[in-house]
């Protein structure tokens, strides 16, 4: 009997999570024990055709990194979907948007002028992409770019998340063993639609900081300041998301001294991320003046982007007003 | 979930002229009953604001407003009871610490802070809350249509992608 088959691709995402899973170490041996890997760009090669010419249902089992930022990785979900089983979204740019969704905060001139045009791009004359183009050999094409990027789950069916950015390497291992063993009779997958290799709780819940009273007169920076090594972040005023973030990485960067920016997403139960962290920092702000509230929140720069740095495409309002005037000019 | 045609907002079975969607949350005990008050004395106010009535200001999930916002709402109206008067103590000045966050979180999203507005009323206050009211909508028809659009990309996906294949 051939083995199941393996996929994995990614979209618009930096790469970060392929490396998550080699870096799982000799427990690649058992993927490749098995599975049979069909399609895997960054490690094999292979043309979107042969995917295209595998029978639907084939692939037992995807794991798709990134965000939709294009109509090629759009065209790529939709030819996946059909072709596994088991399509997971893996990591954050794949389940919320990561830091590839923030672009969702600028309009899509900006990004690209970003992209092309500043101090650090040498690009004299302004030459921006085009989406085909006339070559004397023939036409080329480029794939065109959406305005807003959206989460895998905006495009297709997803059947589980896996959060992180990257996921844990435990983690990953540990699903890796799940899925083996239920494809062996020996374990039950957890049902459509679950985030999988992550908690059901917060990162303050796995989180080693004492917590006292959090009633906070000012924000402050943590590179500004010397933090206090044992106590809660957020007493300190130091805008910490744990309270909002789904735990799984074992509270890894208030552990090592940092805030949690947020990596893991929404935590169980949470239907906008940002809306939650807003409800928690306003309860930890210790005034009943308009003035002084105004005040203590000059402390935090850029709210929106502490709020969303992962998670603005898969939040309710999901992009800017700058972001849904598709014009490039 | 995946997009789907029903979810478009609500602005593109709008007729012109443009007449604000707003939503409006009321405590239990001040806003509501003020509002209820107003209805009770037939005192005129703009019919714009859909009113959802929770326990208590403190009780508004920014969740709501954010919901609100991305299903098509023009603006949204927070209100409760004044400063002291809260039902449950000191649940208001939390709404308005929430209140000002969001104001923050919204105007970097491109929705202008005016959208939302924080009001304080008590249950003798029908007429102020009528006036307040009223005067909102036409700063809101002053602003004119939010248009929440958040997926105007709708993508033709081709078939195929024209893709050459290069031999190696
Ligand atoms: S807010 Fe941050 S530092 Fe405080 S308990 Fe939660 S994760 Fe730990
Ligand atoms: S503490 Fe927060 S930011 Fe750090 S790894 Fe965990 S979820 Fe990610
Ligand atoms: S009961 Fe009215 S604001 Fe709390």
């Amino acid at each position: 009997m051939s083995k199941p088959k393996f996929a994995m691709y990614w979209a618009a995402s930096c790469g970060g999570c392929e490396i998550a899973v080699l870096n799982i170490h000799e427990k690649i041996l058992d993927v490749d024990a098995a599975f049979d890997v069909v399609f895997w760009p960054v490690a094999m090669d292979a043309k979107y055709k042969d995917v295209e010419a595998m029978p639907d249902d084939s692939i037992t089992l995807c794991l798709w990194n990134g965000g939709i930022r294009n109509d090629e990785n759009e065209h790529m979900a939709h030819l996946l979907r059909k072709k596994a089983q088991i399509l997971v979204a893996f990591g954050s740019c794949a389940c919320e948007g990561c830091i590839p969704g923030l672009a969702n905060f600028s309009s899509t001139q900006d990004m690209i002028d970003t992209a092309f045009s500043t101090i650090t791009t040498d690009n004299p004359d302004n030459i921006r992409p085009q989406a085909s183009y006339a070559m004397p050999e023939g036409i080329i094409t480029i794939p065109t770019i959406n305005p807003i990027l959206k989460t895998l789950d905006q495009v297709v069916d997803v059947d589980y998340y896996m959060p992180g950015c990257p996921p844990e390497s435990h983690q990953i291992a540990a699903v890796i063993d799940l899925v083996i063993a239920a494809l062996n009779g020996k374990a039950q997958l957890p049902p459509k639609g679950a985030t999988i290799g992550a908690g059901n709780s917060t990162v303050c819940d796995e989180c080693p900081r004492k917590r006292n009273v959090k009633a906070i007169k000012e924000f402050n920076r943590i590179q500004l300041m010397a933090a206090d090594p044992e106590l809660c972040l957020l007493e300190q005023g130091i805008p910490c998301n744990g309270p909002a973030t789904r735990s799984g990485c074992n509270a890894r960067c208030p552990s090592a001294g940092a805030q949690c920016i947020g990596c893991y997403g929404p935590a169980e139960g949470v239907v906008d991320y940002g809306a939650r962290l807003i409800a928690a920092f306003a309860s930890v702000i210790d005034s009943d003046k308009p003035d002084e509230i105004d005040k203590i929140l000059d402390g935090l720069v850029d709210p929106a982007g502490q709020f969303y740095r992962f998670n603005l495409a898969g939040s309710l309002l999901r992009a800017s007003k700058a972001a849904q005037t598709p014009k490039i000019g | 979930m995946t997009d789907t045609p029903e979810t478009k907002p609500l602005d593109s079975t709008r007729d012109k002229p443009f007449e604000p969607v707003m939503i409006g949350f009321t405590c239990n005990w001040c806003s509501y009953r003020a509002a209820d008050m107003a209805g009770i004395s037939r005192m005129k106010y703009a019919p714009n604001v859909r009113l959802i009535r929770l326990m208590c200001s403190g009780r508004l999930d920014p969740t709501f407003v954010f919901k609100a916002f991305a299903g098509g709402a023009d603006a949204v109206l927070v209100s409760g009871c004044h400063p002291g008067d809260c039902h449950y103590a000191t649940q208001n000045y939390k709404a308005m610490r929430r209140f000002h966050l969001m104001q923050r979180v919204l105007a970097q999203m491109g929705i202008e802070p005016a959208r939302l507005k924080l009001l304080w009323a008590s249950a003798a206050e029908g007429q102020i809350f009528a006036n307040e009211i009223t005067k909102f909508v036409e700063e809101v028809r002053a602003l004119g249509p939010l248009n929440w659009n958040t997926k105007p990309n709708a993508v033709e996906v081709p078939a195929e992608i024209p893709v050459e294949e290069v031999q190696a």
